[in-house]
C-alpha cells in the first residue's frame, strides 16, 4: 500500500504542474482543432473543386505535408522559423501553426471521402431542380457528407489531442513536458508519466463519448 | 473527367468562371510561395555556404547513419507489430468473453495513450525501477505496442467483413477453431486489408521521428545536429528541407507499394467494402468506434 500511496502523492503534491501542463495541452488542442477544421475544409473543397489547378494545389499540399513527420514540421517551426527574420512568435503559437498545417491535411481527406459517400443521384436531383453549385453543396451534399464524416473526423481530433504532446519536444510546457518539471522537483519519473498517460486515456474517452452523442443526434431517422 | 457528385461538365459560363478561379488560385499560391522564398532568400537560406554540407562526405555520412537508424527502427517495429497485431486480433476475436475483454482493454489502452508518452514511459520511466532501456528499444517497443494495437483492429475488421459462410464451411469440414482462424479467416482478412495495413506502416515510419525527442539518433537527430554546425553557418533550414525530402520520398515509396498491392488484388465487392470501412481509421492511425 506504500507504493500506491506514493503513487497517489506524485499527483496530489504536484497538482500545479499537472494543471498547467494539461491547460496548455487543451489550449493547443482547441485552437489547433478550430484552425485545422477551417483550413482543412478549404483544402478539402479545393480537392473536389471543378478547377484542375485548385485540385492540383490541394493534392500537392496534402501529399507533401501528410508524408512529413509531425516532429519534423514542429522542428521546422520551433527552430527554423526564428531564423527567417519574421516577427517574433512564442513557441506555443508556432506549435499551433504546425499542428494546424499537419492536421488540416487529415481533415481535408476525411471531408473528401465523406463527400464521396453521397450518392451521385442526390447531386443530380439538386441540379435538376436548379440549385447552384453552392446551394447544392451547402444544402444537399454537405449535410449528408457531414453525417458520414463524424466518426473519422473525431478520430482525427483524437489524433490531434495525442499529437499535441510532440510540442513538448520543442519548448512548449504542455502535458508531454510534465516529466521534465517533475524531475526538476526530484519526483520519480514513472508514476508521473503513468498519471499523464491515464489522464490522456480519460480525455480520449471523453472525446469518444462526444462522438457517440453526435452520431446519435445526427442519425438518419 | 469522371462524373462528380459536386458538378456537371462546365458550360461556357462555368468555363470562364473556372478559368478566372484558376488564375486567382495560381496568383495566390505563387504569392505565398514567393513570400516564403523571399523570406528564405532575405535571411540567407539559399546562400551557397548553407548548402555546402552536401559536398562533404562526412556530413552526408551523418545523414546516412541517421537514415539507417530510422529504417532499422522501422523495420524491426513493423515486422514485430504485424505479429503482435495478429495475436491481439486473435485474442479480440476469441470465443471466451473474458479473453475478449482483456484483449479489448489492452488494445484500447495502447491506442489511447499518446505514442510519445508511451516512449517516455519506456525510456525515462522504466530505468527508475531497474529495467535497462536504450533509446532504440524504447522507440521500437513503443511503435510495436501502438501499431500492433491499431493493426489488431484492422485485422479484426477484416475478419468480421468476411461472409459467415467461410467459417461455417470450415467448421463443417471438421477444422478446429485455431485452424479456421489461421488457415481460412486471417489469410483472407489480410488480403482484403493489405492496402490499409501498408498505410498503417507509413504511419509507423513517420512515427519513428518521435524517437528524436527521446534522444534516439535517427534521421531527425542528424538533421538537428547538422543544423547546429557553425562551419556551414547553422544550416538548420537547408538540413530540414533535405530531411523532409527524404521522409516524403520514403513514405511515397511505401504508399506506392500499397497502390501496387491494391492493383494486384482482385477487387471483389466485399474486399472494397471492408477496405472502405477501415480506411480512415488506419490512415489516421486511430480508433474506429
Amino acid at each position: 500500500m506504500d507504493f500506491l500511496a506514493s503513487f497517489w502523492h506524485v499527483l496530489t503534491n504536484n497538482l500545479d504542474i499537472f494543471r498547467d501542463g494539461f491547460a496548455m495541452t487543451l489550449r493547443l488542442f482547441f485552437v489547433s482543432a478550430i484552425g485545422a477544421l477551417i483550413l482543412g475544409t478549404i483544402v478539402g473543397a479545393m480537392r473536389v473543386s471543378p478547377v484542375p489547378v485548385m485540385r492540383a494545389v490541394g493534392t500537392v499540399y496534402v501529399n507533401t505535408v501528410r508524408n512529413t513527420p509531425l516532429t519534423l514540421i514542429l522542428l521546422f517551426f520551433a527552430l527554423g522559423y526564428p531564423k527567417l527574420g519574421l516577427p517574433k512568435v512564442d513557441y506555443p503559437t508556432l506549435a499551433t501553426i504546425g499542428l494546424i498545417l499537419y492536421t488540416a491535411t487529415y481533415v481535408a481527406e476525411t471531408l473528401r471521402s465523406g463527400i464521396n459517400t453521397v450518392p451521385l443521384g442526390q447531386a443530380e436531383a439538386a441540379r435538376a431542380i436548379g440549385l447552384t453549385f453552392s446551394q447544392s453543396l451547402g444544402q444537399v451534399i454537405m449535410p449528408q457528407a457531414f453525417r458520414a464524416v463524424v466518426p473519422p473526423l473525431f478520430s482525427v481530433l483524437i489524433a490531434l489531442l495525442k499529437n499535441t504532446t510532440v510540442a513538448a519536444g520543442f519548448g512548449v510546457a504542455e502535458a508531454g513536458a510534465i516529466r521534465q518539471f517533475l524531475s526538476e522537483r526530484g519526483q520519480p519519473a514513472l508514476p508521473g508519466l503513468i498519471w499523464v498517460a491515464l489522464i490522456f486515456v480519460v480525455l480520449v474517452l471523453l472525446l469518444s463519448l462526444l462522438q457517440r452523442w453526435f452520431e446519435k443526434k445526427w442519425r438518419v431517422a | 473527367m469522371a462524373a462528380s457528385v459536386l458538378f456537371d461538365a462546365p458550360g461556357p459560363k462555368a468555363k470562364v468562371r473556372n478559368a478566372i478561379l484558376a488564375v486567382v488560385t495560381i496568383v495566390v499560391v505563387l504569392g505565398i510561395l514567393a513570400f516564403i522564398a523571399l523570406q528564405f532568400a532575405n535571411s540567407g537560406q539559399f546562400e551557397a555556404r548553407k548548402w555546402e554540407f552536401l559536398n562533404y562526405p562526412r556530413i552526408l555520412n551523418l545523414l546516412w547513419t541517421g537514415l539507417g537508424h530510422t529504417l532499422m527502427a522501422f523495420a524491426v517495429a513493423a515486422v514485430v507489430a504485424l505479429v503482435v497485431g495478429f495475436l491481439l486480433a486473435v485474442g479480440r476475436l476469441s470465443d471466451h468473453a473474458w479473453v475478449r475483454w482483456i484483449f479489448t482493454v489492452i488494445v484500447e489502452l495502447f491506442r489511447a495513450v499518446p505514442l510519445l508518452i508511451l516512449m517516455m514511459l519506456l525510456y525515462y520511466g522504466l530505468p527508475t525501477v531497474g529495467v535497462k532501456m536504450s533509446p532504440f528499444m524504447a522507440v521500437v517497443i513503443g511503435l510495436i505496442a501502438y501499431n500492433g494495437s491499431v493493426l489488431a483492429e484492422v485485422f479484426r475488421a477484416g475478419v468480421q467483413s468476411l461472409p459467415k459462410g467461410q467459417s461455417e464451411a470450415a467448421y463443417a469440414i471438421g477444422l478446429r477453431k485455431t485452424q479456421v482462424m489461421v488457415t481460412i479467416l486471417l489469410p483472407q482478412a489480410i488480403k482484403a486489408m493489405l492496402p490499409v495495413i501498408i498505410a498503417q506502416l507509413v504511419v509507423a515510419l513517420k512515427d519513428t521521428a518521435l524517437g528524436f525527442i527521446i534522444t534516439y539518433d535517427e534521421l531527425l537527430y542528424a538533421v538537428k545536429l547538422l543544423g547546429n554546425q557553425t562551419r556551414f553557418d547553422f544550416p538548420l533550414i537547408p538540413a530540414a528541407i533535405v530531411g523532409a525530402v527524404i521522409y516524403i520520398g520514403m513514405c511515397l515509396l511505401l504508399s506506392g507499394v500499397a497502390k501496387f498491392a491494391e492493383h494486384r488484388i482482385n477487387r471483389s465487392p466485399k474486399t472494397v467494402k471492408a477496405r472502405e470501412a477501415m480506411k480512415d481509421a488506419a490512415e489516421t492511425g486511430l480508433p474506429t468506434p
